[in-house]
């Protein structure tokens, strides 16, 4: 149930139509053709978002919400048009459940603060997931440090998998929140995310879910899954930096104390005491990142012209190229190879450390990502040091895969 | 192959890197430090034992990383037993200037030339911290401080 598009999609979908409106591809690095695989971490941009950014910037541009003059509210219809279009893009029910983050962290850190905080009696537990990005753990753990929250982590299977009865087992009479990804940043898993709200959900307990992933690869619908809050980020999007969103629920939404004081978010402030706006604007602080949100918006519409579905499987069909090649050498271990997976592939090498190995594709022009990921727990739960990533994009190619299982056998050659 | 990683992974610090020197732990130690690379989750444990007069009777290391930090690491121990812990820190000093591409000067040649086969690091800024980690642990070892960061 995906949320209705603004643009027909066509349908079909060719990578080598959209790599042109990423101009970066075709650099080159070190004098190789630049293999861009390191989209878990950032998304390249499309010239559609970079164009919307500098039209309005260039033509439209002023400060939102307090001006009265033409520009402002030029401003102001663009920026609210830009959470219209994250609201469809999520299916909210309404834009007033979506506010503007400078990204997936503070959207987490928002709902630990203004949400959460407040209802945290000593010994109340937060149950996490042993593969969150450290983005959805150390805003846990600040609450475990000042109110004595206990953190209780659900484990992954060996595959990588995450069973939705694992959270039954993690929720106790003190859980006040289940906080997941949708997708795997190191592994690529997919939770089932509408069974494991439904699961929280029976126990009385909300669901915080890390789209940061997920919401690039998958067709997101928040009312289908239920989920109380959805966080996502801009720049892995295909959007730009500086830019995120939080979904919440209408009712714990105006529930929340404000997050950061100052401008925009208040009703009235005098000497003596301040009222606040309505969400989401008590949640938006200051001059918010307009330009940014044109851009996301820009992302969103840009992905609207594409068949997702037909990205998705062009995206499994590069993940199962690359497992497969990535396999057959006896000297790798895969991390992660849950049935439901994205196209992320995580990976140990034997006797080569991550880091050399990503230093050595760099020079063949390829560039993936090597350490822990922000993601530590997971990676003493698969008990590797470090893990190098590749992860794919809707503009990647086989050839780009095969660029780099090249690269890698080079390495494995230099270093041992 | 690309020339910036044939002098990155010259044959001598593939050959420390698979082959570490005093590699393990040291049961007489009179100092011992940690080093943590957060960047990275690499991890050192430099073992120290110095003398009467201050000088370095023997030295071990354990750890897990790269090819960079373990040869360093390697070399680094090679070369420090029987020099004083002031001497420790003069080399430490010239090989920080080396692995930055700037001249180590103060350092002896004899062991310039020895630190010379590291300094094609220079030309990867993003991996000087995995050939800096082991001196820098040393050094907390020898100050008997809080644990070294490479960040």
């Amino acid at each position: 149930m995906t949320a209705q598009p603004k643009l027909k999609p066509i349908p079909g979908f060719d990578p080598l139509t959209a790599r042109k409106d990423f101009e970066i591809l075709v650099r080159r690095v070190y004098g190789k053709p630049l293999a861009y695989l390191d989209n878990a971490a950032s998304a390249q941009k499309p010239r559609p978002v970079l164009d919307a950014m500098y039209d309005f910037a260039s033509g439209e541009y002023a400060n939102v919400h307090r001006g009265v003059h033409y520009l402002s509210a030029v401003a102001t219809e663009r920026y609210e048009a830009a959470r219209e279009t994250v609201r469809r893009f999520l299916n909210a029910a309404h834009a007033d459940e979506i506010v503007f983050t400078k990204g997936g962290t503070e959207a987490i850190n928002l709902v630990a603060h203004s949400y959460l905080a407040p209802r945290i009696q000593p010994g109340d537990e937060i149950v996490l997931s042993v593969m969150e990005h450290h983005s959805n753990i150390v805003p846990w753990h600040f609450l475990r440090e000042r109110y004595g929250a206990v953190l209780r982590w659900i484990d992954v299977n060996d595959d990588g998998s995450l069973d939705a009865g694992a959270v039954d087992a993690a929720i106790g009479p003190k859980t006040k929140l289940v906080s997941i990804a949708h997708m795997s940043n190191v592994l690529g898993t997919i939770t089932p995310l509408k069974e494991i709200v439904a699961r929280a959900h029976a126990k009385g307990v909300p669901v915080l879910a890390d789209g940061c992933q997920g919401a690039v690869h998958l067709a997101v619908d928040v009312r289908d899954l239920n989920v109380d809050f959805y966080v996502l980020t801009g720049h892995k999007l295909y959007g730009p930096t500086g830019i995120g969103a939080l979904y919440g629920k209408r009712a714990p939404l105006k529930s929340m104390r404000p997050f950061n004081g100052g401008g925009e978010m208040i009703r009235e402030v005098t000497r003596d005491l301040v009222t606040y706006a309505d969400p989401p604007a008590r949640f938006e602080a200051g001059t918010p990142p307009i330009i940014e949100a044109v851009g996301l918006a820009a992302a969103i519409d840009y992905l609207g012209t594409l068949d997702r579905a037909a990205i998705a499987a062009h995206e499994s069909d590069l993940l199962a190229h690359a497992t497969e090649q990535v396999k057959e050498l006896n000297w790798v271990r895969v991390i992660g190879e849950a049935k439901d997976k994205g196209s992320i592939l995580s990976f140990e090498t034997d006797g080569i450390h991550a880091h050399d190995v990503a230093t050595i594709l760099d020079r063949e022009g390829v560039a993936v990502r090597a350490g822990h990921h922000c993601a530590q727990p997971l990676m003493e739960r698969f008990g590797a040091a470090s893990t190098t990533r590749a992860s794919f994009a809707l503009y990647n190619t086989r050839e780009e895969v095969d660029v780099f299982v090249a690269a890698l056998r080079k390495a494995r050659s230099i270093l041992t | 192959m690309d020339q910036g990683l044939r002098e990155l992974y010259q044959e001598v610090i593939l050959d420390h890197s698979r082959h570490p020197r005093h590699f393990g732990a040291l049961e007489d130690a009179t100092h011992t430090g940690e080093g943590y690379n957060p960047l990275c989750g690499d991890r050192v444990k430099i073992y120290l034992a110095l003398d009467a007069e201050n000088r370095i009777r023997d030295i071990a290391f354990e750890g897990k990383g790269c090819a960079i930090s373990q040869a360093s690491a390697s070399m680094m121990t090679d070369m420090l037993v029987g020099r004083t812990a002031k001497e420790a820190e003069r080399l430490m000093g010239g090989f920080l200037h080396l692995v930055k591409g700037e001249d180590p000067n103060g350092l002896a040649e004899q062991d310039r030339e020895r630190l010379e086969v590291m300094g094609g690091i220079s030309e990867f800024p993003m991996r000087v911290k995995c050939a800096t980690l082991a001196w820098h642990t040393m050094k907390s070892a020898l100050e008997g401080g809080a644990a070294a960061k490479t960040e």
